[in-house]
């Protein structure tokens, strides 16, 4: 009589475990592959701030994709994600105006005397699309590309403004002899 | 007997190949999320960082393990020694040792200015071997967003297996600003 409860006894623990590490291992597998998904192909961004306007509003929540960034395909136009320069746990939203090695104008419109500087090599210039309530490049200088997260290619929500966004409005980019028209 | 025996090759096969698929698509994922969250095996090549990493030169290139978890959320150490991804070169990654911290000042060695206070989210990295290295003393502080793993062993060759501790070169670290005012 005892033996018996006492293999019933071995028996549901062993299913038990069985069932257990089971679990683990595919919670672990699916954690894996979630991982691999937004690392390689892409993640959903809430953004907030007012130094985007009017392409992207406070509170709008935009898809940006990471192929771009692992393959060096970033360009001038694109809106990106970015790991901010002062605190690597903040990230910053701003549209790429010149590439490494490009000219940019580091004066704002209205000044009368003209400044510009050229983008070091391996860093990016950034610039919010609202000009007047952004802090971007025009403060803290142009970043290195690896803190680039991702590009924004895709607005999600609102509805009422979903899809591809916009260029940008400010005609800050200066384009070069060899860009197409 | 022969139809019924090809019958048998095929659904092996077939059998095999399930089973390659789903290990593969097991394993991928699984082998990329411990790289880039957990640990990483680099070797080291040049003479940046001599005599520590790399003491004969030449062909015999030291392998570290690099810790990727401690630095998930950014926190280092002085003299902790760390691989980032260069600043010059987004496809390239250099590894250096930590010398000081956001608002430590530092007296730089061949920098644009002799002193400097290294901003928030920034850290000073420099090389051990001076003037063979790429490091603050030309590109200026690194964010610390461009983190990428801390050294924690060398694991080959064999004969110079250890734990690596953080540790301040003499002379290089961040000036004490009581110091100063003496």
């Amino acid at each position: 009589m005892v033996g018996t409860l006492n293999h019933t006894l071995v028996e549901m623990f062993r299913r038990a475990l069985g069932q257990t590490l089971g679990f683990v291992g595919y919670t672990i597998q699916y954690g894996c592959i979630a991982h691999c998904a937004f690392e390689y192909i892409g993640e959903f961004v809430v953004c907030s701030g007012p130094s985007m306007e009017p392409t992207i509003i406070n509170h709008d929540v935009v898809f940006s994709e990471r192929m771009s960034r692992h393959l060096c395909k970033i360009q001038k136009g694109d809106i990106v994600i970015a790991k901010s320069p002062y605190d690597p746990n903040i990230n910053i939203c701003k549209r790429v105006i010149g590439l490494e090695g490009d000219k940019v104008c580091t004066s704002s419109p209205s000044d009368l005397f003209k400044a510009h500087t050229y983008v070091p090599k391996g860093h990016v210039w950034l610039e919010g699309d609202n000009l007047r309530n952004s802090t971007d490049s025009r403060n803290y200088g142009p970043i290195p590309y690896a803190l680039i997260r991702g590009r924004v290619c895709l607005k999600l929500w609102p509805p009422h403004s979903f899809g591809t966004l916009s260029e940008s409005p400010t005609k800050r980019i200066t384009k070069t002899q060899s860009d197409s028209d | 007997m022969l139809s019924f025996l090809m019958a048998q090759q095929t659904t092996v096969g077939r059998r095999y190949l399930r089973a390659f698929v789903s290990g593969f698509f097991v394993a991928v994922p699984v082998t990329v999320t411990v790289l880039d969250r957990f640990a990483y095996v680099a070797r080291v090549e040049g003479a940046s960082m001599q005599p520590f990493f790399n003491p004969e030169g030449g062909s015999k290139s030291d392998i570290v393990l690099l810790n990727r978890w401690s630095v998930r959320k950014y926190q280092v150490k002085r003299g902790d020694i760390v691989s980032i991804v260069s600043p010059k070169n987004p496809q390239q990654k250099i590894i250096k040792r930590v010398i000081g911290l956001e608002g430590d000042f530092i007296r730089t060695l061949g920098y644009k200015n002799k002193y400097v206070r290294v901003p928030d989210g920034h850290f000073w990295i420099e090389g051990d071997h001076y003037g063979h290295s790429l490091d603050s003393n030309s590109f200026g502080p690194v964010s610390v967003g461009l983190l990428h793993g801390r050294a924690s062993h060398i694991i080959w060759p064999p004969s110079r297996w250890q734990q690596i501790k953080p540790s301040l070169p003499p002379n290089r670290g961040p000036l004490d600003t009581t110091e100063e005012e003496g």
